[in-house]
């Protein structure tokens, strides 16, 4: 039997295409109708379409794994010597096979609410499957119709172009789909969102509904960020991790935002309050993925990971983000004000740490949002070119960044409703400590005042969240309270936990990284060069064959006081066929500290040939992507906990000590809301 | 139940801010599309500057080559334009010059390329150059600032860049910009 | 409008109800300060608002007069110099020759002229120069520049455009159904802007021979 090809790939294509629209538009009708078989097709359709879309990824797969040519996608990114990862890989490393991955993600998603959403009331369920499906409809046409990945070309080439060997990298192999799936996840809380408004309906229920698909999505974003940003670390070979590239800055902005909503999610929950404030962040989530994705795609900014600057393609995709956003907001304005707003609460109290948490994230985010739009806004406007970077960034988040993570220890130690300043301030006390202890040790070893200053607060927020579980375990009050509230202390509290103290080492990173020495040396072989407290010494320089690359390769000898603690090798690759030239960066570390070294050009001849190191020792530098990789790990932490499950429990009764999420109604799960007058 | 017109205000704040934004961006993708604005651009523009100095050998069998005196001293609009045997964008622009070529002449200059295969690129489908320049170590395409090829420059009698294109042109953008501006210099 | 049922009283007091964890010290004396409270609640809330908001404001603001990095091109610095220790991005392409190599201290320091067709700048340079650094191409240097003086970049990039001519490669072969073989092997993406001075000499050598 043949295998499928690419005209197979197509047509499954544009059948998804035309079975997203029939979910998108069948269960809204039948919701409005009140048929109750037209809601029940939801799920079906939504099945059809994620088994439509996988058939016709398969298809892209297998042309890239069968060097079909013919098809202008894999000739244009592919190539006969490319390894069969990469194959595999290169299929979503290009334009139009990342917006194929990007619609897959969205089907699996809508595939997983029709799935683990089988305790949903089947209206809502319906609701939401129905927007996820329209706005697949919107994305799939966009394949379809401007960047289709199944083209052919005639004749075919014999071989491929081959495909950017700095993209050729496990790291980067594997961070599109998690990034992606972070993006596209939180495709589900703004179908929610959506769904809640035309409903006319918030309440505590929805949030626990909601809650788990943000942890999710945002769990997947942190990780990806986290990946994207090692990747720069140990391929680009510039000794940096971040650079505020609006690529960058187009995943950070929904991060900000989906880090709000998380939070706000948790207020609708327990307290029913927030409730609008939450369904506009869940859009605005929504919003800042997509325009980020695409406006980056369309070439209005200006960025070092470029994309195919297509302003046609461009134009497609501003009408679809107006269609989806637009549209969105437009039902919110609409829909909003007559939704019951929920209480006011007392702004010393665990709701008003969250709040205060939020309008912090939000800050942050307009400060970043500001930064990135700015620079092509003001170009349009005076037609002076500038641009925002490094010092601008600084200069506006890290004054935000220092109160929010002040409020981060402080409002995990207050009680929900009304809480108390001595009693906060005593939990506090430990965690003051050490945050003092952490200041004096940093003004001893930074530069500078904010550096210290943040290790203080990285360190007063781990202490914090470890303060809060010591209190609830009641650590100190006996064994025997240890051995009883152990088992009860819910996998949702661990994980929260968890996830601030991840945040406090990404910053500890973050910090430490702020030290780092760096210094670019031209060194003979033999020569030695004092950095860092180390010695390094270049004690030979060798030539290696790759598969498709020429190689020079360095010993470098590390020593610290005549004893030698590392041999690194960086080198350099010649991509002899792509005329391009990468950086193999070499990285020793211990945890505390990366020895960090990059080979730069070689100058002269023989025993007088002199070649340019770029020699770093970046403190904590492992612990940014460690911290966020701990963030991730505390959220799925919290979404195995039992309440947190997708949809909603239907085990009703409360057990265990952390029982509280329920709706005032007596609804506490969602089978007790039924579809109000659904024909059966 | 009556809603405070204050509170509908607040909740149509996300979606005035969002229609701005998007307002802004289809601001700067249509003039992208026009080719007025270049987020990646790093350069000034050449027009309504005077050309640069330069002189240009031929290519024998194909066209005579030019400099600066004899592009400023010719009575009608010319279109300079930058092109390689080696860069793919300027086979599928062939097409469109070649069309070009009937309402304005083109002065090619072959940018890093080999003689032979100049011509032979130039001559497979019938030259749309009247007359070509080799620019074999790319001197004369930094005097232009030219970041790439293809790239074409609209010269006036008396020698000014009066407009430029920094990307293969078109029927369309030709009819649409280039046209006017020669029929005014007439 | 019409607002969907609600199957519970529409004006509920959290205070009142939804359970919580840790419920705090909330005693019977709500009834009266209600009012009270929740007035100066939202008053709380709206200066929390206002002062984290015109914080954020006033800090872009304040980077916005001090760290906006300026793009200007040779011919501009030259005719308007920028104050002295503000930072500009000078972007333009490396006139082909004019690099020059030297160590100070152990520090490899770069030397090269940046033009923009109407006139060139010396860029001074002391690091490694990135890997798509080349004569004759694009770059935009990060630095000061003080008249008389070489500009002082601290950082240098060069400009690529490795996606952008896969599409165009796609354009073309669509267009003309293939490229002509007798042309040789279509060049990749990363070559075709990106042939250095020296292979131009090569090949203009090779084919006078």
């Amino acid at each position: 039997m043949a295998l499928p090809g690419a005209e197979e790939g197509h047509y499954a294509l544009a059948l998804a295409c035309v079975l997203a629209l029939a979910q998108g538009v069948l269960p809204l009708w039948g919701a409005a109708r009140r048929r109750r078989t037209l809601l029940e097709l939801a799920p079906a359709l939504c099945f059809a379409q994620l088994a439509a879309l996988l058939l016709s990824f398969a298809c892209l797969v297998i042309s890239a794994v069968r060097d079909d040519f013919s098809v202008e996608n894999v000739a244009a990114n592919s190539a006969l010597s490319k390894p069969l990862l990469y194959k595999i890989t290169g299929v979503w490393g290009n334009h139009e096979g990342s917006i194929l991955l990007w619609c897959l993600i969205l089907a699996i998603c809508g595939g997983a609410v029709a799935w683990f959403g089988r305790g949903l009331p089947l209206v809502l369920k319906a609701r939401v499957l129905a927007i996820l499906g329209a706005v697949s409809t919107g994305f799939q046409l966009f394949c379809l119709l401007t960047s289709d990945p199944f083209a052919r070309v005639w004749p075919a080439p014999a071989d491929g172009q081959g495909m950017n060997p700095l993209l050729q990298d496990p790291g980067l192999a594997f961070h599109p789909p998690v990034l992606y799936t972070g993006y596209v996840g939180f495709a589900v809380p703004f179908a929610f969102a959506v769904a809640a408004l035309i409903e006319g309906r918030v309440d505590a229920a929805w949030g626990r509904w909601v809650r788990p698909w943000a942890v999710t999505a945002w769990c997947f974003l942190t990780l990806g960020i986290a990946m994207g940003s090692w990747w720069s670390y140990y391929v680009l070979g510039w000794g940096g991790y971040w650079f505020w590239d609006p690529v960058e800055n187009a995943s950070l902005i929904p991060w900000l935002t989906g880090t709000a909503l998380v939070h706000s999610a948790i207020v609708v929950e327990k307290r029913d309050a927030l409730r609008i404030w939450t369904v506009l962040l869940a859009i605005a989530t929504f919003s800042f993925s997509l325009s980020g994705t695409f406006l980056v795609r369309s070439g209005i900014l200006n960025s070092v990971h470029a994309f195919a600057n297509d302003p046609a393609r461009g134009l497609f995709i501003l009408l679809l983000l107006a269609l989806v956003i637009g549209g969105s907001l437009l039902l919110f304005a609409w829909r909003a004000p007559s939704l019951v707003s929920g209480g006011i609460f007392a702004p010393l109290s665990r709701e008003g740490g969250l709040v205060l948490n939020n309008i912090l994230l939000c800050a942050l985010c307009a400060v970043v949002v500001t930064g990135t739009m700015y620079p092509p806004f003001m170009q349009i406007l005076t037609g002076r070119t500038l641009s925002v970077g490094k010092p601008f960034f600084d200069a506006t988040t890290i004054p935000l960044a220092l109160p929010l993570m002040a409020a981060m220890a402080a409002g995990v130690l207050l009680p929900w409703k009304r809480g108390q300043m001595r009693p906060l301030l005593r939990r506090l006390r430990p965690a003051a400590a050490l945050a003092f202890l952490g200041l004096i040790g940093g003004l001893a070893t930074c530069t500078g005042i904010i550096p210290a200053l943040c290790a203080a607060f990285a360190i007063w927020v781990i202490a914090g969240s470890v303060t809060d579980l010591a209190l609830r375990l009641g650590l100190g009050r006996g064994h025997g309270m240890l051995k009883q509230r152990l088992p009860h202390l819910p996998r949702a509290v661990w994980g929260s936990a968890i996830a601030h103290i991840g945040a406090g080492v990404t910053v500890l990173g973050l910090t430490g990284m702020s030290q780092a020495q760096h210094r670019i040396v031209e060194l003979g072989i033999g020569q030695s060069v004092h950095q860092g407290a180390l010695d390094w010494t270049l004690t030979a320089i060798r030539q290696e064959k790759g598969p498709n690359y020429r190689a020079t390769l360095a010993d470098l000898t590390v020593s610290r006081n005549g004893r030698e603690i590392a041999i690194m090798h960086p080198s350099r690759r010649d991509f002899t066929a792509q005329h391009q030239v990468t950086t193999d960066v070499a990285i020793r570390t211990n945890l505390l500290r990366d020895l960090y070294a990059a080979l730069g050009e070689s100058h002269g001849e023989g025993k007088a040939a002199r070649h340019v190191l770029r020699l770093h020792v970046n403190p904590l530098a492992p612990w940014i992507w460690l911290g966020g990789v701990i963030m991730a790990l505390g959220g799925a932490l919290s979404l195995s906990d039992r309440r947190h499950r997708f949809g909603a429990p239907r085990k009703p009764g409360g057990q265990g000590a952390g029982r509280i999420a329920r709706s005032p109604s007596g609804t506490a799960d969602g089978t007790g809301r039924d579809p109000e007058g659904v024909a059966s | 139940m009556t809603i405070p017109s204050r509170r509908r205000l607040l909740m149509a704040l996300p979606v005035a801010g969002a229609g701005a934004l998007g307002l802004g961006c289809w601001k700067i993708l249509s003039s992208m599309e026009e080719g007025g604005f270049d987020p990646r651009a790093i350069r000034t523009e050449a027009m309504r500057h005077p050309l640069p100095d330069f002189s240009l050998g031929g290519l024998p069998g194909a066209g005579e080559g030019f400099d600066t005196r004899t592009l400023s001293r010719t009575g009608e609009p010319v279109l300079v334009n930058f092109f390689a045997s080696w860069c793919i964008p300027c086979v599928a622009e062939m097409d469109a010059l070649r069309k070009i070529a009937r309402f304005l002449p083109i002065w090619g200059i072959a940018y890093k390329d080999r003689p032979e295969d100049a011509r032979r690129f130039v001559l497979r489908d019938g030259s749309p150059y009247r007359r070509i320049g080799l620019d074999p170590d790319g001197m004369t395409a930094i005097e232009w600032g030219v970041t790439g090829v293809p790239e074409s420059f609209l010269v006036l009698p008396g020698g000014h860049i009066a407009w430029h294109a920094s990307a293969a042109l078109d029927a369309r953008q030709f009819e649409e910009k280039v046209l006017p501006l020669t029929r005014e210099a007439k | 409008m019409s607002t969907p049922s609600h199957d519970r009283p529409a004006d509920r007091n959290p205070a009142r109800e939804g359970p919580a964890t840790n419920a705090g010290p909330d005693g019977g004396r709500r009834t009266a300060t209600r009012r009270m409270t929740r007035k100066s609640r939202r008053l709380w809330l709206t200066l929390t608002c206002l002062i984290c908001f015109s914080a954020a404001t006033a800090l872009v603001l304040n980077a916005f007069s001090s760290s906006i990095v300026f793009f200007m091109a040779p011919s501009q610095i030259l005719a308007r110099p920028p104050v002295p220790d503000r930072v500009i991005r000078l972007g333009g392409m490396v006139v082909a020759g004019s690099l020059r190599r030297t160590v100070e201290d152990n520090v490899p320091v770069n030397v090269f002229d940046v033009t923009d067709g109407q006139a060139a700048v010396t860029v001074r340079f002391s690091g490694i120069l990135p890997d798509l650094f080349r004569e004759g191409q694009s770059v935009v240097a990060l630095g000061t520049f003080r008249p008389g003086h070489p500009f002082a970049a601290t950082e240098v990039l060069a400009k690529h455009d490795e996606t952008y001519m896969p599409r165009e490669v796609a354009e073309a072969l669509k267009r003309s159904g293939k490229w002509d073989p007798r042309f040789g092997k279509p060049p990749s993406a990363g070559s075709w802007d990106s042939m250095t001075r020296n292979e131009a000499r090569e090949m203009t050598g090779r084919s006078a021979q």
